[in-house]
């Protein structure tokens, strides 16, 4: 275990080194607008719009969990302007509440993830872990246009 | 800044004397009327609580709860900074020893139980659209809020916008005292929303550019501007291209109850704490809102897109 997570912190520095700064601006927006698409899918099927599908609900949450993972390392001291960034300086300032408010993410994505069998458990879930989104957003992103 | 200057150099022609009478906070008329009688709805003053938005400046910062308006937000400004004061039922502290009466006054005219002008960060323009009845349910609600211990510091401004009896100018120029009327040939929540956007919901007040006094540019009201305390932009919030165009009403509807866009973007910033707000207002009051920013003129945003 201490073997496969050493390996994976080497890939993740190793592929840091290689994002340039652009790269690592273009790269959360990905990851961004893909938790985007997830909540799109999330509340279609919450609202009963979309019919609830389990394997998608849990898709969804894992998305999150994988975001909340790789974010954390995509800002880099090299990458605070630029790439029309909407990262507030405080990220860099507050890195430390930053990180954990993506470690509480990924808690509660993965809480949620276990505990829906159904519609009305994947709403519960779904309703706390998307409160998340606009806590982060509050504190740490800057709208630019 | 020319126009201030102009301001000054008005104080120079009238002399003294009639500068102290002009600025005088005795010269605003709003906010003096009688209430009506009868006992104060507090489900009501609840709802107007929210729509006003008042725990966003007001709460205590970091605070868990967001009804102990303790104060103490720093609210950055090309004036100076403002501290929003502690206006939790506090009797020494708080506004716990007014009257409906002095609260009526102060929001509607920006004065205090002690004759003094308020600043317009506190958004008394918009306030003072709010009716009588409504502003006395909202005070009653108020008070049954926790009392919070604590005087809040002074404002940190700069000369000459510390000396607040110039603001009483200000005011002949951009309060105009005038409660919200609703349009006769306009559906009641038609009205209803218009009343919560113009009025205690005070949109206008962050979604517009501002002059050099700091007062809202009127032909360019709710297109959006720079954010007030210096970082990033305010988004137009008019059915213009540039700004919420190709939204739907219930996509509106959408981001007053969750915070989500079309896009499935969450607002962040400023707006996050809003939505917390208009989050507990009744269903129709949202839709109600979310008819009148759909009938707003279209207008191009007053900030134009940052260049990649």
């Amino acid at each position: 275990m201490i073997r496969i997570a050493a390996a994976a912190l080497m890939l993740a520095s190793g592929a840091m080194a290689v994002l340039a700064q652009g790269d690592v601006i273009a790269e959360r927006k990905k990851t961004m607008k893909a938790n985007g698409a997830a909540t799109e899918a999330g509340a279609a099927m919450a609202k009963g719009q979309a019919p609830f599908d389990l394997a998608k609900a849990q898709g969804i949450f894992r998305t999150y969990q994988e975001a909340a993972r790789t974010m954390p390392g995509l800002f880099p001291e090299n990458s605070k302007t630029g790439g029309d960034t909407s990262a507030a300086p405080r990220i860099w300032e507050d890195m430390a509440g930053f990180r954990a408010g993506f470690a509480k993410f990924e808690k509660e994505a993965a809480e949620a993830a276990a505990a829906t069998k159904d519609l009305a458990s994947f709403r519960a879930g779904f309703a706390i872990v998307t409160k998340n989104c606009g806590a982060c957003h509050e504190k740490y992103r800057i709208k630019k246009s | 800044m020319k126009r201030f200057m102009g301001a000054i150099a008005l104080v120079a022609l009238f002399g003294a004397g009639g500068a102290w009478v002009l600025t005088s906070p005795s010269l605003q008329a709003t906010g003096t009327e009688a209430l009506p009688g009868g006992a104060s709805n507090l489900e009501n003053g609840r709802t107007l609580f929210y729509a006003g938005g008042c725990t966003s400046c007001h709460a205590v910062p970091g605070a868990e709860d967001k009804t102990r308006l303790g104060g103490g937000l720093a609210l950055h400004s090309p004036f100076g900074t403002f501290y929003a004061p502690n206006i939790s039922p506090h009797p020494r502290d708080g506004i716990g020893a007014w009257t409906p009466e002095q609260f009526v006054r102060a929001m509607r005219a920006g004065v205090s139980p002690d004759g003094r002008h308020y600043y317009p960060a506190f958004p008394y323009t918009s306030y003072q659209r709010m009716n009588a009845g409504d502003l006395r349910d909202l005070f009653a609600f108020m008070m049954t809020l926790p009392a919070v211990e604590g005087r809040v510091r002074d404002h940190d401004l700069p000369f000459p916008f510390n000396i607040r009896r110039a603001l009483g100018f200000w005011k002949l120029i951009y309060l105009d005292g005038k409660v919200f009327e609703p349009a006769a040939g306009k559906s009641a929540a038609a009205n209803r929303g218009a009343y919560l956007v113009e009025g205690p919901g005070h949109c206008a007040e962050c979604h517009s550019p501002r002059d050099r006094l700091g007062g809202i540019v009127s032909e360019q009201r709710f297109a959006g501007g720079p954010n007030p305390d210096g970082k990033g932009v305010v988004p137009n919030i008019t059915p213009d291209a540039s700004g919420i165009g190709s939204w739907s009403k219930s996509d509106i509807v959408e981001l007053l109850t969750t915070g989500f866009t079309p896009e499935f973007d969450s607002v962040g910033s400023n707006m996050a704490p809003v939505v917390k707000n208009t989050a507990n207002l009744p269903q129709s009051d949202r839709e109600a809102m979310a008819d009148y920013l759909k009938s707003l003129p279209a207008r191009p945003s007053a900030v134009k897109k940052a260049p990649k």
